[in-house]
């Protein structure tokens, strides 16, 4: 029976009562008395010299109260970049400044020229378009293919020829050279993993505040994680203490990655506010998203897989461009690298593995992390390479995989590519997913599909995961400039309600449901008597935020080890107060009791005694009940599984449809059921959106030609069909106190390849003999792949 | 949105008086002119409401017409139309929200190119009435779509009514643009008494709606989806975008005419 109560429950969400009722407070909500309001002047062009910047008439608009260009922040420090990545040659990448606001060039649409602020949002907007911009334009470098040739034109001088790095990983080049050469076969694709905008239902926001009385600054904004804004904002670019600055953020509707990056609108209000004294509101319209937060993937892939004359993977190597937009955005470098280079193995016993990789400067808008983050473009190669090799040698791409899986007692795995996976079971989620999917049922399904001239296909996909970022001693070595592990503080209330802090912030993964069914299971508590709180850099020491499928992995075991912390110091109050020895108590179901007697004191009593420590322990115990603990992880987690997708394909007109979506997950322990179940279908739902509908594309001017939802196709209800999701597949996590893998992105990650492999299936099938075609598989990319492999 | 006056006119007089003003704009449904004012695209300095207007909601039919006046919803055509192809038009419009707002004189005075109510318009023949300071004027659906974002309607007119003849059999099938949903490629085809076939088609061409003469002679003699196949849709002057190439238009062209056939043959409405 399911239970209802604690880890393993299917809690119903305690957030969505306020967020379904409209009681949620986003940063937007908040309003602040004397609140100013700001506006951004962009730029219109990709790339530009800026002659001059003439501001004389939005100083004197009405209600104008500031007017900031890049000169004026001049001396503010730039943007950073959180991850140092060593070329090949072993030099550092190219980090050109990222300023918060232009100075001397724009080099995208929408890089911020100057900030103006007014008592309206109308006057700052209209005071914004008074200001007479004098730019010389120059060629823009939009193609990644292109930007790497001579003549180009440099996005920064002190990048010349727009490489970042030139980066290489895992088996040295001439063994993999060597083992394709001995190769029975050689499949080779050419493939893009498409420019995705993440889109999150709440679109960015900031308001800055000053208190002249304490000289602290305070930063609302819509953030993944509050505590890094702080560190970065603070420390690299504003020069502000930590101790005088303080960073919130409230409810958050969606981040998807793109909200973990520090952002110039932060730094420009908090920098706003002192100057005016006035707190400083800034709220980004829909089309300022597009052009201003960070964008996804962006990779163009050449993958080679060699096999033996049984199908054996002998070696893998790949090239890739990876985007890097105008900029290097927060966590930019390390996402074609470190959270990609290492997961070509994928779930395989492929034993040569090279990656090879070169980040691109364009004018184009900054890329980085986006739900999953380098593990989608690194499976998506993978698993379409495999399912093309299995095309070209006639096999079953199920069988080709399975006869290539780690096998489940070769755990723990060390991978040519420098991780180690400490449990999996891949031929199991297999097996799951084909029972789930129905596979058996396939062809008498695509029979009836073929009675109304439609092409019925299935693919699979498997898929690997680093997640719970991360080892920090390991992100170290490899050029993380911060640590990242998770704090927690569980604070019991002399009356006995708990309050627990989190370093990691929820912006709709249900975190105060979840963490709360940890904390009620371990003291045996109503999980209703449990808070978690976080969000707010005021309420706890230190945090490193959501992001990389972290939170329960990272942030829940800090939680586990603090609240393990307070059970110890409880059991030895409880001791006192039973007249026991501490080593006799045990404690269940939120009771002490001295092991062999009838005598218990509940936790509550216990809680009590802490705060009003009239019979108390005094000599060798502190009052109060409180504990924090920092849980750095000694690996990364690796959820796995297989994905399947089924589909059919109108040839006539190259419309998809997705019938089905199957995933078979093994991410160890899980919590929660439901919300893992709503996490895996909420990816797979972007997955579905990037491999069939989403593609940001720009002109070769640079200018945005998928700037509004009339262009840009997100995914509707309507396009996302049952998703059957099973989780039952369970290789528990070794090394974190919960078993647990993480559970955020693997449906963005498994499904893009599946979806894409059904629709060659079904192409191939038909009599269509196409290789591959890009994401996303737009009807007229469909109809015209159809139509080529006819000519 | 930039600063302007907002008139609620109390008739249709009134309104017609309130557009004189130079830069007064007509505000329908506010689908398209909403979303323009947002994003600063347009600053008339007076719009001018016409939504609320009871003597410009409504449809009927009369002299083997149907009339429907230019300020009717979408969702309202969609539930009281009493002819299938139109009714399921109207109905697959947008979403409820936009069916519940959008208009059907502003979507004829908008003429998007791939827009739906332009394709039922001329396909069926239709005229519009419009109204201006000097009074009343009707122009037939052949005149009135003059290319992209362009019609016969003048400044300070106001579309009161569209009157479209019933068919003997009609359809309307479109293929949707996977970002906006609007029409990839729509086809909306009529027959008449005596043979009379009309071909309509819309979201494909860069000159916007046009009719299909080539397939309304093959049609008039055979109404059958087979009836098209001599015929090859050429992919010049067809729009191209992100979502779709000319050539792939083109070919759409064809494909959706023979289903909107193939239904209006069957008397069977297929959602658009």
């Amino acid at each position: 029976m399911p239970k209802d109560f604690g880890i393993g429950a299917s809690s119903k969400r305690r957030e969505d009562v306020r967020f379904l009722t409209g009681a949620g407070r986003y940063t937007d909500d908040i309003n602040l008395p004397g609140q100013a309001y700001a506006a951004i002047l962009r730029s219109p062009v990709a790339h530009a010299r800026i002659n001059a910047l003439d501001t004389s008439a939005a100083r004197a608009a009405p209600g104008v109260l500031l007017v900031l260009t890049g000169a004026d922040v001049e001396a503010v420090g730039g943007l950073p970049c959180g991850w140092l990545i060593h070329s090949r040659d072993g030099s550092p990448m190219k980090e050109p400044k990222h300023p918060i606001l232009a100075h001397g060039k724009v080099r995208h649409v929408g890089d911020p020229v100057a900030l103006v602020v007014a008592e309206t949002y109308a006057q700052a907007r209209d005071a914004a378009e008074m200001i007479e911009m004098d730019l010389a334009e120059l060629p823009a470098v939009i193609d990644m293919r292109k930007a790497l040739k001579d003549g180009a034109g440099d996005v920064h001088e002190d990048a010349p020829g727009n490489l970042c790095y030139d980066w290489t990983f895992g088996t040295p080049q001439e063994e993999t050279d060597a083992a394709f050469a001995s190769a029975a076969h050689v499949t080779t694709l050419e493939l893009i993993n498409n420019r995705l905008v993440a889109n999150p239902m709440e679109p960015r926001a900031a308001i800055g505040d000053y208190a002249r009385h304490s000289g602290e600054h305070t930063l609302y904004t819509t953030s993944q994680n509050p505590h890094v804004i702080r560190l970065l904002m603070g420390a690299f670019v504003l020069g502000i203490p930590e101790h005088k600055l303080r960073v919130v953020a409230p409810d958050v509707g969606g981040g998807f990655g793109t909200k973990i990056y520090h952002y110039a609108e932060e730094a420009l209000v908090t920098l706003a506010a002192k100057q005016i004294n006035r707190p400083v509101k800034w709220t980004s319209e829909r089309a300022e998203a597009f052009i201003s937060d960070a964008q996804g993937r962006d990779h163009v892939t050449k993958i080679e897989l060699a096999l033996d004359a049984e199908g054996k993977f002998l070696a893998l190597r790949t090239d890739t461009l990876a985007n890097m937009g105008a900029y290097l955005s927060t966590f930019a470098s390390s996402i074609p690298t470190y959270l990609h280079g290492t997961l070509m193995a994928g779930n395989y016993l492929t034993p040569k593995i090279t990656v090879n990789v070169r980040a691109v400067f364009t004018n184009t808008v900054p890329v980085d992390a986006y739900r999953g983050a380098g593990r989608p473009e690194a499976t998506y190669q993978l698993e379409r390479v495999i399912d093309q090799a299995a095309r070209e040698l006639g096999l079953d791409p199920i069988e080709l995989r399975r006869k290539n899986f780690i096998p489940a007692d070769r755990f723990p795995y060390a991978t040519p590519v420098a991780v180690e996976y400490d449990t999996g079971n891949y031929a199991a989620t297999m097996d799951k997913l084909v029972e789930i999917s129905d596979r058996a049922g396939f062809e008498a399904r695509k029979t009836e599909s073929a009675k109304r001239g439609k092409l019925r296909g299935f693919g699979v996909a498997s898929y690997i995961e680093a997640c719970g970022l991360a080892p920090s001693r390991l992100a170290g070595q490899l050029g993380a400039r911060a640590g990242l592990f998770e704090s927690a503080q569980v604070r019991v209330n002399a009356a006995g309600g708990v309050v627990v802090w989190t370093g990691t912030h929820s912006h709709g993964q249900g975190h105060e449901t979840t963490f709360a069914q940890v904390v009620a299971d371990m003291l045996g508590l109503p999980e209703d008597q449990i808070e978690i709180v976080h969000g707010d850099t005021s309420k706890g020491s230190m945090g490193m935020g959501t992001y990389g499928s972290r939170s329960l992995s990272v942030g829940g075991s800090a939680i586990v080890n603090a609240t393990k912390k307070v059970i110890e110091k409880a059991r030895k109050i409880a001791a006192h107060l039973m007249e026991a020895s501490a080593e006799d108590v045990a404690f269940e179901n939120g009771q002490f009791t001295v092991k062999g007697t009838d005598r218990s004191v509940a936790f509550g009593e216990v809680a009590l005694a802490a705060y009003v420590p009239h019979n108390y322990p005094l000599e060798e115990l502190e009052p109060g009940l409180e504990e924090q603990a920092f849980y750095d992880p000694s690996n990364f987690t690796y959820p796995a599984g297989a994905y399947a997708c089924e589909v059919e394909v109108d040839p006539d007109t190259g419309k998809v449809e997705v019938l089905g979506f199957w995933a078979a997950d093994d991410f160890g322990n899980v919590v929660n059921p439901m919300i893992v179940e709503g996490q895996v279908q909420g990816g797979v739902a972007q997955g579905i959106g990037q491999a069939l509908l989403e593609s940001c594309v720009y002109d070769e001017t640079g200018q945005l030609l998928t700037g509004t939802y009339m262009d840009y196709a997100m995914p509707r209800a309507t396009d996302i069909p049952m998703i059957g999701v099973d989780h039952s597949c369970q290789t528990p996590c070794t090394h974190n106190p919960l078993g647990v893998k993480g559970c955020g992105e693997a449906g963005a990650i498994g499904s893009p390849p599946a979806l894409v492999n059904a629709v060659l299936d079904a192409l191939n099938a038909g009599g269509h003999k196409v290789a591959h075609v890009d994401m996303p598989l737009s009807p007229a990319r469909v109809w015209a792949a159809m139509r080529d492999a006819a000519a | 949105m930039y600063s302007l006056d907002f008139v609620r006119p109390a008739s249709l007089a009134e309104a017609v008086t309130a557009l004189q003003a130079e830069d007064a704009l007509p505000l329908g449904g506010g689908q398209t002119l909403i979303p323009a004012l947002r994003q600063r695209l347009a600053m008339p300095g007076r719009v001018v409401a016409l939504a609320a207007l009871p003597e410009l909601v409504g449809l009927r039919v009369e002299g083997g017409e149907i009339r429907i006046r230019g300020a009717t919803p979408h969702a309202r055509v969609a539930a009281e139309a009493p002819l299938p192809a139109l009714a399921r038009l109207a109905g697959g419009i947008g979403d409820p929200a936009v069916r519940h707002r959008g208009t059907i004189g502003g979507s004829l005075a908008n003429n998007d190119p791939a827009a739906c109510w332009p394709a039922a318009v001329l396909g069926l023949g239709g005229v519009v009435r419009v109204r201006g300071l000097a009074g009343p004027r009707e122009i037939a659906a052949d005149a009135w779509f003059r290319g992209l974002f362009d019609t016969d309607l003048r400044a300070g007119e106001i579309v009161t009514e569209v009157r479209l003849p019933l068919p003997l059999a009609a359809a309307y099938v479109r293929f949707r643009q996977p970002a906006s949903r609007f029409a990839l490629a729509g086809v909306f085809v009529a027959r008449f008494a005596g043979g009379r076939v009309r071909v309509a088609v819309t979201g494909a061409s860069a000159s916007g709606v046009y009719r299909w003469t080539e397939a309304e002679q093959l049609l008039a003699s055979d109404f059958s989806p087979g009836a098209l196949a001599p015929l090859c849709v050429s992919a010049e002057g067809m729009l191209a975008d992100v979502q779709a190439p000319a050539d792939y238009r083109a070919h759409l062209v064809k494909v959706i005419a023979c289903r909107a056939v193939a239904e209006a043959a069957s008397g069977r409405t297929a959602c658009g």
